[in-house]
């Protein structure tokens, strides 16, 4: 794994600033510890390294290209637009790079068991993949309003012989789909290992996901440098709970490259049924992080709404917060409406259907592009590809 | 060390009647009406002490039975600014000790120094954060509680050194989890359980330990009464509320019946 050289974090503690950190019962505590002890001991570890690098070319078909959008580019006639492609992953969006690295630590510490929740399904899919990979039992827990939304990908995981859990507690998503996996590997921690699907909960997972993820950033840094001989001006990512984004940036992290954050906006920030944690949030303390957090006056954590299964999180990964509030990452949100028609404009100009989680960092080059210069040069992470939100997109195109 | 009421309280039981029933209920449940009535009649019933949950809108450590009674709870409208209301107007009833008990979002939310203001003046006892453990302890408390009692979890999967950790840093009790898993277990392990609690009860020499999460029963209650300086029950009782149809004698027996078994010891 790199490290950066001026950037460094989380602290020893696990600590991004005064976010992160181990907010969780008693009974977890141990195995955390345990799983920070394996993951140190095997980060530098060649054969381990090796074993991931084999998987991640020969598996996930790794290194994803980096596509020059020519269409777009033409489209708002400014900066140049690439696309990293993390949507031609086998299983169709980034989270099988953290799923193959955590699935690797688990078997080092010997786990046989996986669990997982999971928000649009692609964090499910990847993982039920690599359980089916290695042999290990999976169990998926899923919000009851998400399996709704995201049938194929409930089809894919139940093909792939994971055991889908629904969850019909609170607002029936992805933070309701975390409570029910905490509250299982509390009950099972012995045998089983959680395998988050962003970069949020308790250290060190938030650390942990980061780094299997910066491959994005590694290969998007290469690839760049290769093609135009120099460090992007802009890099534009989604975030939700935020893996996709931590690992598209991280490896800029000392560059001046600029990075932006997109957050959903669902039916409008005035409204108070968004997922703009960044932008509207407050710290709280929250599924074994603290963190900024959308909630009451109260300290409860709000009901929130996206159209998008992966971006419905009233939270978000604790180092965003940090990077939030140190500037080194800018956050904007984008509606649930802006995200569709940016889905039309990118299929139709370019042949790529990107996931509605992505849909919201395209739809920000609206936004971004026009204040660029013909020498700049964009990237924007295609963190998955659309076919599972394809119900979603045709509901809203031709209501019946 | 602070100078514990709960654990004077708690050696006094010892001395003269045997072990210590302390009974978890939501605050506000299963009504805002009539609540402090029934938490005066918990303690006339056998309840040596009282942990008022402050419901949290995702309770990580809690089985169905606790969630479902925090979302009633939330849904008529309890916050900590009620509970802390409700907790002083039993205090001005009965002497028993109350203990808060809540995940750390909501105290947060309110003000961690103003929350130990409140807890002094209204003369609750103790707090009981279960996401915070040692490592967040400093962070989330800062000198804040060092009049009050901050009882700290120890659980199955706790290595020896860091009982002793938590040992040395709670004060009032420590509170023994039972078992793996979340509250209202149904099926536990008892005779692994009893073991792991009789050999806590050498490391902890000189504390209190009380026991929870999957006491469901008398019987159940009484052997791990047997190896701790007493039980605490949560669930069970929620689940005998919910089962009673607006009378509480159920629940009261229950809790007599808990007692008076514990008592023997």
């Amino acid at each position: 794994m790199i490290t950066q050289k001026t950037y460094r974090q989380p602290d020893s503690a696990g600590k991004f600033g005064k976010y992160g950190g181990k907010y969780v019962p008693e009974t977890l505590i141990t195995p955390l510890l345990e799983l920070e002890k394996a993951y140190n001991s095997i980060k530098d570890d060649e054969d381990f390294n090796f074993q991931l690098a084999n998987l991640n070319k020969n598996y996930t078909g790794r290194p994803t290209p980096l596509t020059y959008a020519e269409r777009v580019t033409n489209h708002f006639s400014k900066a140049k637009v690439y696309f990293k492609r993390e949507d031609l992953c086998h299983t169709g969006a980034h989270k099988i790079n953290n799923v193959l690295g955590q699935i690797l630590l688990a078997k080092r510490i010997g786990k046989k068991r996986i669990i997982a929740e999971t928000g649009a399904g692609q964090h499910g899919v990847a993982t039920a993949t690599a359980c089916a990979k290695f042999g290990l039992q999976c169990v998926v827990y899923m919000g009851e309003s998400d399996i709704e939304r995201q049938k194929p990908n409930v089809f894919r995981m139940k093909l792939l012989g994971a055991e889908v859990v629904p969850v019909s507690s609170g607002s029936k998503t992805l933070k309701d789909a975390t409570n029910e996996a905490i509250r299982d590997w509390v009950t099972n921690v012995e045998d089983t290992h959680y395998i988050i699907g962003s970069v949020v909960g308790p250290h060190p997972y938030p650390m942990i996901v980061r780094d299997f993820q910066s491959i994005i950033g590694r290969e998007t840094k290469e690839q760049i440098f290769l093609e135009e001989q120099r460090l992007p001006d802009y890099l534009v990512a989604c975030v939700g709970g935020g893996s996709n984004a931590i690992g598209f940036f991280y490896p800029f992290m000392d560059d001046k490259t600029k990075k932006i954050g997109i957050e959903a906006a669902g039916y409008g920030l005035n409204i108070n049924k968004h997922c703009a944690t960044l932008t509207l949030g407050r710290e709280g303390i929250f599924q074994g992080m603290k963190t900024y957090l959308l909630q009451n006056t109260d300290g409860q954590v709000n009901e929130v709404h996206s159209i998008s299964a992966g971006l419905d999180y009233p939270g978000v990964g604790p180092e965003h917060s940090l990077l939030k509030d140190n500037g080194l990452v800018e956050y904007y949100s984008i509606t649930d409406e802006e995200a569709l028609y940016a889905v039309k404009l990118v299929s139709e100009l370019e042949g790529i259907i990107p996931a509605l989680e992505t849909a919201h960092a395209l739809a920000y080059l609206n936004y971004l592009l026009p204040k660029t210069s013909k020498d700049e040069i964009v990237i924007v992470n295609i963190s998955g590809r659309g076919d599972k939100d394809l119900n979603t997109i045709i509901n809203y195109f031709n209501p019946k | 060390m602070k100078k514990s009421r709960l654990e004077n309280y708690i050696n006094e039981i010892k001395l003269h009647e045997g072990k210590v029933l302390s009974v978890f209920i939501t605050c506000g449940f299963p009504s805002p009406d009539g609540f402090e009535e029934l938490v005066l009649s918990l303690f006339d019933a056998g309840a040596d002490m009282i942990e008022l949950g402050v419901p949290f809108s995702d309770p990580i450590a809690d089985g169905s039975v606790i969630q479902f009674s925090s979302q009633q709870a939330l849904s008529q409208g309890i916050n900590l600014e009620r509970t802390l209301l409700i907790a002083e107007k039993i205090k001005s009833q009965s002497d028993k000790p109350i203990i808060l008990m809540g995940y750390a979002n909501p105290f947060l939310s309110y003000g961690v120094s103003e929350l130990a203001k409140s807890i002094k003046e209204i003369g609750i006892d103790g707090i009981i954060v279960p996401d915070v453990p040692i490592e967040e302890y400093d962070d989330f408390f800062e000198d804040n509680f060092n009049e009050v009692d901050t009882i700290l979890l120890v659980s199955p999967t706790t290595p020896t050194e860091r009982v002793i950790e938590i040992g040395n840093k709670s004060s009032g009790f420590v509170y023994c989890v039972s078992v793996k898993g979340i509250t209202g277990k149904q099926h536990i392990e008892q005779k692994n359980s009893i073991e792991y609690v009789r050999g806590l009860r050498h490391i902890l020499k000189n504390k209190n330990i009380l026991v929870g999460f999957g006491i469901s029963d008398e019987q159940t209650a009484y052997k791990f009464s047997g190896v701790s300086d007493g039980v605490i029950i949560g669930s069970a009782v929620i689940k005998s509320i919910l089962n009673s149809n607006g009378t509480y004698k159920e629940t009261l027996d229950f809790v007599k019946r808990i007692k008076n078994k514990i008592s023997n010891y």
